[in-house]
């Protein structure tokens, strides 16, 4: 849809507000303590304004940016996959009959709660949306909780214009300047997308429409027309965007780095540094796996079965009678990483990491998904060799 | 993707997460530890199922576990399983009382689809419990008896009173013209039967390698050796089918916990032929 309007930055909080009179729970970042992340927001004083980030290995930093940015950061601490896919949630609630010990009843639990609008999603972030939407439901069976909360959710995305070091989206072709359809539904990735434009005495938002909903807010607020040339300030602002990233995985050879690296010799170095602890899961946005815990009452008649996030790199996840089929850590980095870059894609037809940087600057132990597939890369000899320095 | 006014959405009632309520009916004991299950739905039909199918069985308050049918497929009432008592949960399936409600999730995974091997040779190879999956492809094969040569079912077991349908291996053996070889690990003194490892069985058994077909079933050691021996004999690779174990949290693809590197056994499997398995099969803890 050729359709570029311009939002004053004055005109956000007319944006939010339109969300909101919709029914739309509006989320998006928000500052917490000494960290951006994922929150409700009720008006634009709510966004982190004035707010950068310096992201890198083990590194993680708010700082003032010294102008009004509202999204002058990269990716925000925790992404956008609870909005949709909660760390914990009732599948069913159960409820023994006490007279008569043998029977009990089975009831499903619905999500509640109004629709969401995301805003301010990040490129990355909604291509980690955009795969949950194929691996959660585009299957023969789909998690109804998330499909639930999913459908009919509003979106709007913000291009990057500051990524941190701990990017790599462009290599990954998932930003900084999201793709405007999804390449596995042809649906639109977002209702509108946002690129923020801050000059010496303006600042406004290139507003680009995806959809017909898109339209009616837009129209709604009074976004005014913008020219073709509007739409070339806001990729302008993603190609500079891209060009300051340095890090970058190579999605020509991963899949096949990865198939190739079963038995490397790289597991064992990695693993002496890995502390499984898990913090690279649960910052990323497109880890799925969960476990059950069966949460009761202490007379034991009611029970509720929660769905909660789970790591693969915790030592019960393969758990079956007998021990674990993965017991080392060195099998479950290789599990971990050779999912996200090489499986994903045999079974989703898509690589299952998104560049966002997340476990780069989560992990205490410094570890760097960018880094071992380029040593992995090496040592299949599938890619040249590192250049002497 | 959305509509301009936001709608609540209810999600549909079919959630495969939720468990269908069925009553303990009857739990017979098999052997020392394994014990069979008998199960009527509450409300509504039987389950249907295919041969190799489990389900997710729930003992309330305690928790899930993945556990295969081993009952007729063309009888599914009552439904049957057969678990052997080893922790928190099996253990307080096989101690229901009847009358006691569990919860019954699926059927789900892949079927062995004995029908592949009509007009060829048929070799059931198990070992303890894995019988118990096994028993519902071998009455399919039973069920249609002559459309099919040779039938061999090679059972080993830890000890002589851990064989598992043992009785019914003698049925099969009497009535069904099945050429049932036993096994034990380990025998009492005075013990007059076979000892060894199943796996044994195979170089020596009577089948014609090139028209047969294999089902496979027990620990995972033993299926790749089995699997091994039976291709070592030339029965083609594509014809070796095995049915693997994983941990399992939801049985539909969702939970992630069953993954063998592109697989989910849940719903690519459990049963996959030897050609997918092997390479995995051969990557130590993958
Ligand atoms: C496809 C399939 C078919 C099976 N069929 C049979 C069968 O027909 N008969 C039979 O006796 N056994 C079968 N099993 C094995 C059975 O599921 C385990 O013996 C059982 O889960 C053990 O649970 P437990 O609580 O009794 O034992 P524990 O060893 O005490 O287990 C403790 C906990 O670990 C978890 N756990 C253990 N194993 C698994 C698993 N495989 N998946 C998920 N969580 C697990 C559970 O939360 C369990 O409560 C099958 C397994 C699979 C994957
Ligand atoms: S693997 Fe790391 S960089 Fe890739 S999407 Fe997950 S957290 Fe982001
Ligand atoms: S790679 Fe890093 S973040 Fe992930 S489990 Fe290992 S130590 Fe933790
Ligand atoms: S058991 Fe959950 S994905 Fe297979």
């Amino acid at each position: 849809m050729d359709d570029i309007r311009i939002l004053q930055a004055s005109g956000l909080d007319a944006l939010i507000e339109e969300l909101r009179s919709r029914g739309f729970r509006v989320v998006g970042p928000t500052l917490r303590g000494d960290a951006i992340v994922t929150g409700e927001i009720r008006a634009a004083s709510d966004l982190p304004r004035g707010k950068g980030d310096s992201q890198d290995a083990k590194t993680y930093r708010v700082r003032s940016r010294g102008d009004d940015a509202y999204f002058g950061f990269a990716a925000p601490a925790q992404s956008s996959k609870p909005v949709f896919f909660p760390a914990e949630e009732v599948v069913w609630r159960g409820h023994r009959d006490h007279d008569d010990d043998g029977h009990f009843t089975v009831e499903r639990d619905t999500p509640d709660g109004a629709p969401i609008a995301l805003l301010g999603v990040r490129s990355c972030d909604l291509r980690a949306v955009q795969i949950h939407d194929r691996v959660l439901a585009g299957r023969s069976h789909v998690d109804a909780h998330y499909v639930g909360r999913r459908d009919g959710a509003f979106v709007v995305a913000v291009a990057c214009s500051d990524p941190a070091a701990s990017c790599f989206c462009a290599s990954m072709g998932t930003g900084p300047r999201p793709a405007t359809t999804d390449p596995e539904t042809g649906a639109s990735s977002y209702d509108l997308l946002l690129t923020e434009i801050l000059g010496e005495d303006d600042h406004h938002f290139v507003m680009e429409i995806g959809t017909d909903a898109g339209r009616e807010v837009a129209d709604e607020i009074g976004a005014s027309m913008g020219h073709p040339a509007d739409r070339d300030d806001a990729v302008a602002v993603t190609d500079a965007a891209a060009a300051r990233q340095t890090r970058a995985i190579d999605t020509t050879i991963v899949h096949d780095v990865l198939r190739a690296s079963a038995e490397s010799p790289r597991w064992e170095d990695v693993a002496s540094r890995c502390l499984a602890c898990t913090n690279c899961t649960l910052v990323c946005p497109t880890c799925f796996c969960t476990t059950v815990q069966d949460v009761s009452d202490l007379t034991g008649d009611s029970a509720e079965r929660h769905r909660v996030w789970d790591s693969c790199f915790s030592e019960s996840f393969s758990y079956i009678h007998g021990g674990p089929t993965r017991e080392s850590t060195k099998a479950r980095y290789r599990q971990w990483i050779t999912h996200k870059l090489s499986s994903w894609e045999d079974q989703f037809g898509m690589l299952g990491c998104v560049g966002c940087g997340r476990c780069i600057t989560w992990c205490p132990a410094g570890i760097d998904i960018t880094e071992e597939a380029a040593a992995l890369g090496r040592m299949s000899g599938l890619a040249a060799p590192a250049p002497a320095t | 993707m959305s509509t301009a006014a936001a709608e609540p959405r209810i999600a549909d009632a079919g959630d495969p997460m939720v468990p269908r309520r069925y009553a303990i009916t009857r739990v017979r004991q098999d052997t020392r530890d394994t014990f069979t299950l008998l199960l009527d739905p509450v409300n509504g039909a039987p389950l249907t199922f295919r041969a190799g199918q489990f389900t997710m069985l729930h003992a309330f308050g305690v928790g899930e576990v993945p556990i295969s049918i081993s009952g007729d497929p063309a009888a599914p009432a009552p439904l049957e399983h057969t678990i052997r008592d080893v922790g928190a949960v099996t253990h307080a399936l096989v101690n229901a009382h009847p009358g006691t409600e569990i919860g019954v999730r699926g059927p789900f995974g892949t079927s062995w689809d004995v029908d592949d091997a009509a007009d060829g040779d048929v070799v059931f190879v198990t070992g303890g419990i894995g019988l118990a999956p096994l028993r519902p492809a071998i009455l399919d094969v039973l069920r249609e008896r002559d459309r099919y040569g040779k039938v061999l079912l090679l059972y080993g077991s830890r000890t002589p009173d851990d064989i598992l349908f043992g009785n019914e291996m003698h049925r099969w053996a009497d009535l069904n013209d099945v050429n049932v070889q036993m096994t034990v690990d380990n025998a009492p003194y005075g013990y007059t039967g076979k000892v060894g490892f199943v796996t044994e069985l195979i170089a020596r058994a009577g089948f014609n390698p090139r028209t047969s077909w294999a089902f496979v079933c027990g620990p995972e050691v033993m299926m790749r050796s089995a699997a091994s021996a039976l291709a070592g004999r030339g029965v083609p690779a594509p014809h070796i089918r095995l049915s693997m174990e994983r941990s399992m949290k939801c049985g539909i693809g969702l939970c992630g916990h069953c993954q063998l590197r592109d697989l989910f056994i849940c719903v690519d499997g459990p049963v996959l032929d030897y050609p997918r398995l092997e390479p995995l099969m051969s990557v130590r803890e993958l």
